[in-house]
């Protein structure tokens, strides 16, 4: 009998919606956050691609570009498809995207329980956020030559490099997800008997869940920002390396393909993420992002 | 009459603020029977829910003590069984799992477990749900979960914190049923919170009306209408009398309520 009420609720939605989707026969582009038909948001996301690369194209190919400042679309991808053959390219992104998995794996497996400690208890946030929130200010550029003083130039900089610019800022979110786990949950797990120990590994853990795995997604872009830094500055290898041996002999083509590649790196990073969360978290609100 | 399964001693809370402690709720005294179906009806921030989330053990008294089987009680625990306004289930866990919490976090025995969420999904009618997460849910089958949560955990008291406040009005009023359905079937004592009168003269053998904050018992009202009851009582002159008792009683705190803030107001 009280199914059938839900049922009947849920039925009575159905008929709400597809009323909705008649009475909007006209579309709206401009309604604050009002969804856009599929069609138009592909629309709309594949222009931002190519009107810029029909730009390119057309400046380039006319001739009324500066070829040193962008060479044609022609240029670049052949300069790609070189530094692919030459066998260049594909060791500089094994060894960034090496420098950047692991200094961001050192700065996670830290990162996350401090976090989370910090976010559930007001002692390990007095130990540590402080400090953390003095740390994070300085800007890690300015670190540099501190990290070469005491990791030498050899790889252990470069992911010292990439946790230090990492640790801190994720420390902070983590803690900040942690704190906005919603305290009933863990009130109601209290008056169902769980303990302390419970209440941190089988309530507050896998609330937090979600939250980190946005964290790491949005650190993953902040890692790439500092791998770059910390290849251009030194080393023999790597992306950011090749962006800086690109400009120095003017191959400005060069410099185009890194530029793409660490594009394109920093888009699969973030489409695995989307790809794995809702296979991992089936039970995730999702949000749009 | 047997000893009273729960029992409230001069109990108070202050907060701490700026100007002073606020006196949330002052000293309250009453007692509980095992079976019995009481509930609380007070205006908005009278501190009902205070009260009960300091029986629940969620939040320490300044003054006075909750006894439970003539035990006192000072902090939580699953005897004391909790369904809260809000959407509290595990979003991680199906709704089958979030029953199971409780005798899991217990140490019950797989089994013994497995036949404890049946029962109480079934109890609730929610048997085609279980492998569900949630989020998949409506709002009413989500406090149908919450409901089976806690008494899958077999309390000696449900404390319910306005459970059906969120919900529309008519699947308010089935779940009402339900509970009045789990309630003989499963034989339990049940404090409930609300500020719905319809639903505290339903469903309760007492009422007890709470004043404006600083919250005190201001009445107490016996429901004559036994264990049996059906929708259409909701219409009898019985129910209405009732009804229009509690409103007059709530009627002049509510005032009081508005009052206070106006002045507040004003001072400000």
């Amino acid at each position: 009998m009280a199914v059938n009420t839900n049922a009947n609720s849920e039925a009575g939605s159905v008929v709400r919606a597809t009323n909705r989707a008649r009475s909007r026969s006209r579309i709206h582009l401009f309604r604050i956050g009002e969804e856009i038909p599929k069609a138009a948001y592909a629309i709309i996301a594949a222009a931002s691609f190519i009107i810029p690369i029909a730009l390119w194209c057309y400046f380039t190919y006319s001739g009324k570009a500066n070829s040193l400042v962008l060479p044609t679309p022609t240029r670049v991808f052949t300069a790609a498809i070189r530094l692919w053959q030459d066998g260049t390219l594909l060791p500089n992104i094994q060894i960034s995207v090496y420098r950047i998995g692991m200094g961001f794996l050192f700065s996670a497996i830290l990162a996350i329980p401090m976090g989370i400690l910090m976010g559930a208890y007001k002692t390990a946030e007095a130990a540590h956020e402080p400090f953390v929130g003095f740390v994070r200010y300085v800007p890690v550029p300015a670190l540099i030559p501190l990290v070469m003083v005491v990791a030498g130039i050899g790889e252990p900089a470069k992911i010292l490099l990439i946790f230090i610019g990492t640790y801190f800022q994720m420390v902070l979110v983590v803690a900040d997800v942690t704190r906005k786990v919603p305290k009933d949950l863990l009130c109601a797990a209290r008056t169902l008997g769980a303990n302390k120990f419970q209440l941190l590994f089988n309530v507050l853990l896998p609330a937090t869940l979600p939250g980190l795995m946005d964290t790491c997604r949005t650190m993953i872009g902040w890692a790439w920002t500092y791998l770059v830094i910390a290849e251009v500055v030194a080393t023999d290898s790597g992306l950011g390396f090749s962006l800086i041996e690109a400009q120095r002999f003017m191959r400005t083509d060069e410099l185009y393909v890194g530029i793409f590649t660490l594009g394109f790196l920093g888009i699969a990073t973030d489409m695995m993420f989307k790809f794995v969360q809702p296979r991992l978290l089936p039970w995730a609100e999702t949000q749009r992002s | 009459m047997d000893e009273p399964i729960l029992r409230l001693e001069g109990l108070t809370k202050q907060y701490p603020s700026k100007t002073g402690p606020i006196t949330v709720l002052e000293p309250t005294s009453f007692s509980m029977d095992v079976r019995e179906l009481v509930s609380i009806v007070g205006p908005s921030g009278c501190g009902k829910s205070t009260l009960l989330h300091i029986v629940g053990g969620l939040i320490a008294p300044s003054g006075g003590s909750v006894y439970l089987d003539g035990e006192e009680v000072t902090d939580a625990g699953a005897e004391r069984g909790m369904v809260f306004q809000g959407y509290t289930l595990f979003p991680w866990l199906t709704v089958r799992n979030n029953v199971l919490f409780g005798p899991k976090m217990r140490g019950v025995k797989r089994e013994r477990r497995n036949a404890l969420a049946d029962h109480f999904l079934e109890a609730v009618g929610l048997q085609g749900f279980k492998d569900h997460y949630p989020k998949q849910l409506s709002g009413g089958m989500r406090q149908r979960v919450a409901i089976a949560r806690a008494l899958a955990n077999s309390p000696r008291i449900l404390l319910m914190d306005e459970p059906f406040g969120a919900l529309d009005a008519q699947t308010r009023t089935v779940m009402q049923e339900l509970l009045l359905e789990i309630r003989s079937r499963e034989k339990t004592t049940t404090l409930f919170i609300t500020h719905d009168i319809d639903e505290a003269v339903f469903l309760s053998d007492r009422i007890l009306v709470m004043t404006a904050r600083p919250g005190k018992i201001k009445a107490e009202i016996k429901v004559p209408f036994g264990l049996e009851r059906s929708d259409e009582l909701r219409n009898s002159i019985e129910f209405f009398k009732l009804r229009t008792e509690v409103h007059n009683l709530l009627h002049a705190e509510g005032q009081a309520v508005v009052d206070a803030e106006i002045a507040k107001g004003r001072d400000n």
